[in-house]
């Protein structure tokens, strides 16, 4: 038992590899501060392609965001990292864990905001333009607001698993959280900073998750 | 657009002449061979109407016949495939109008109110108020108020549409469309998705719009209120105006075959 709690929950072990995974959590948020914002941007922007009434549009809209959902985003990345330089694209960690989670990303939050545009009826549009206003203005005053507060809990959800999957940016060594846990672990040989990075992800993410099933079940309600 | 809904004592002496005389007016809203088809269906066959100024014009017809489609092809929401439409004698169909400019002076009420949710009644009228006719924040608010007062709604300007009843939608989605000060305003069915208790309300303001000189063109089936207050009848069926006239006449001694058959449904349905 005491041996467990040497390997697991090592205070002393714990207090040294700190300063590391200060680093790797800044460097999580780094991530998350630019993956988020253009994955939401390019969700949206593939959620129009592919509800769009123009074929040459919609056709290669939902193609993409099919492609890029199916495909797993592990695999994606060291695509992205390892393979590219073979036709002499050569992109920095940061920038392929950019690149690879913004495909990905973009993906799964259109479908969210395909999901959401759809939900708002023609009646909202026929409504605002017959007002005068101009398809752009009656997305961005009428129709995304709407669409937006609809799938608003999906978006969150999505928005937590993207956090957690950051995680894989370690295959680069992008020094995140995980990345940084786990090189305090192989020099310390002990599993302890893994223990924290997890209580760091769990302390992140836990009250997020939890106010949004008990908004979830409000709405059920 | 020298009449301003909005004050209607300086259109009342035009709204009376208009009234006395409409065939000599030139039309606000005129519909020349108007032809829609969706798929194979054919739709509309050979529309043309003529709606004067300050005229309510009442469209009855049997589900399908092609009533919504018409008006819709009136603010082109539907485009339609061949005829013209001309708004206070300009050419609204066809390349190089712009839509936008056009569809501001053709207010449009909906069955199902169409209000924006996420809206309060104020700025469900005043979002057109300021993006389409870029007024300032204060003055899309005091047009709203007006507005707003004119439907009998001045005190719920801060309700939602889920705060308020049916009939008090509906009038928010009068107001959002007049207060725009269109020189015709098309009702698509507006009392038909109400409890009986609430038509009277929404019937009440339209019979206001009408004493201020507003021109209307109506798809519903109150024929109570078609032979109060419309100034004459069309009839359609199966995508063609089979008979129109004077809701006296129309009610009393339709001269078409399909329009006895409505007619003596709907009292029987009564
Ligand atoms: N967007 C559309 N696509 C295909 N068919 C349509 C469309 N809109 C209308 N139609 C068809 O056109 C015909 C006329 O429809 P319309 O809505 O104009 O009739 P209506 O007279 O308003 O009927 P109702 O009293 O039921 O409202 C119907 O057969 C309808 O199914
Ligand atoms: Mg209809």
């Amino acid at each position: 038992m005491d041996q467990l709690i040497q390997q697991f929950f090592n205070w002393d072990i714990m207090m040294r590899a700190w300063p590391m995974l200060l680093r790797g959590l800044g460097m999580t948020l780094l991530i998350c501060a630019a993956v988020i914002p253009l994955g939401l941007l390019g969700g949206l922007l593939a959620a129009l392609a592919s509800t769009s009434a123009r074929p040459w549009l919609r056709w290669p809209g939902m193609a993409l965001v099919d492609l890029f959902r199916a495909l797993p985003p592990l695999v994606l990345l060291i695509f992205v990292y390892a393979g590219l330089p073979f036709a002499g694209i050569r992109l920095s960690p940061f920038a392929a864990v950019t690149v690879a989670f913004f495909l990905n990303n973009s993906a799964y939050y259109g479908e969210i905001f395909r999901a959401g545009l759809i939900s708002v009826g023609q009646g909202q549009t026929d409504a605002a333009r017959s007002t005068g206003l101009t398809a752009r203005q009656t997305l961005i005053h009428v129709v995304l607001p709407q669409a937006t507060r609809n799938v608003l809990p999906d978006l969150i959800s999505n928005t937590v698993e993207v956090v957690k999957l950051t995680s894989i940016a370690s295959v680069v060594s992008m020094g995140e959280l995980l990345h940084a846990a786990d090189l305090a672990r192989s020099v310390t040989y002990n599993a302890s900073p893994l223990t924290m990075a997890a209580g760091i992800y769990l302390l992140m993410l836990w009250p997020v998750v939890r106010l949004l099933s008990r908004y979830q079940r409000q709405i059920a309600v | 657009m020298s009449k301003t809904i909005m004050s209607p004592a300086a259109t009342s002496p035009t709204a009376a002449q208009a009234g006395a005389a409409p065939a000599v007016a030139r039309p606000t809203l005129e519909l020349i061979g108007l032809r829609k088809s969706f798929g194979a269906i054919e739709v509309l066959r050979d529309v043309s109407l003529r709606v004067a100024r300050s005229e309510m014009v009442f469209v009855l017809g049997r589900s399908g016949s092609g009533k919504s489609t018409m008006l819709r092809c009136c603010n082109r929401l539907e485009e339609p495939d061949a005829g013209e439409i001309l708004l206070e004698g300009e050419r609204i169909t066809g390349r190089g109008v712009n839509l936008d400019r056009v569809r501001r002076r053709i207010g449009m009420v909906f069955q199902n109110f169409n209000l924006y949710p996420h809206l309060d009644a104020r700025r469900n009228v005043t979002l057109a108020l300021r993006k389409v006719l870029g007024q300032s924040r204060e003055e899309a608010d005091a047009r709203a108020a007006e507005a707003l007062a004119r439907v009998g709604l001045a005190d719920r300007a801060d309700s939602y549409p889920a705060q308020l009843s049916g009939g008090q939608q509906q009038r928010v989605a009068i107001a959002r469309a007049i207060a725009l000060e269109p020189a015709v305003m098309l009702f698509d069915e507006p009392t038909s998705a109400l409890d009986p208790e609430l038509v009277g309300d929404v019937l009440a303001v339209m019979r206001e719009l009408k004493q201020d000189g507003m021109t209307m063109l109506v798809v519903s089936h109150e024929m109570a209120f078609a032979r109060e207050a419309a100034d004459r009848v069309v009839f359609m069926a199966e995508g063609r105006i089979v008979e129109e006239g004077p809701p006296e006449q129309i009610f009393t001694s339709p001269r078409h075959e399909s329009t006895r058959a409505f007619l003596s449904r709907y009292s029987f349905g009564q």
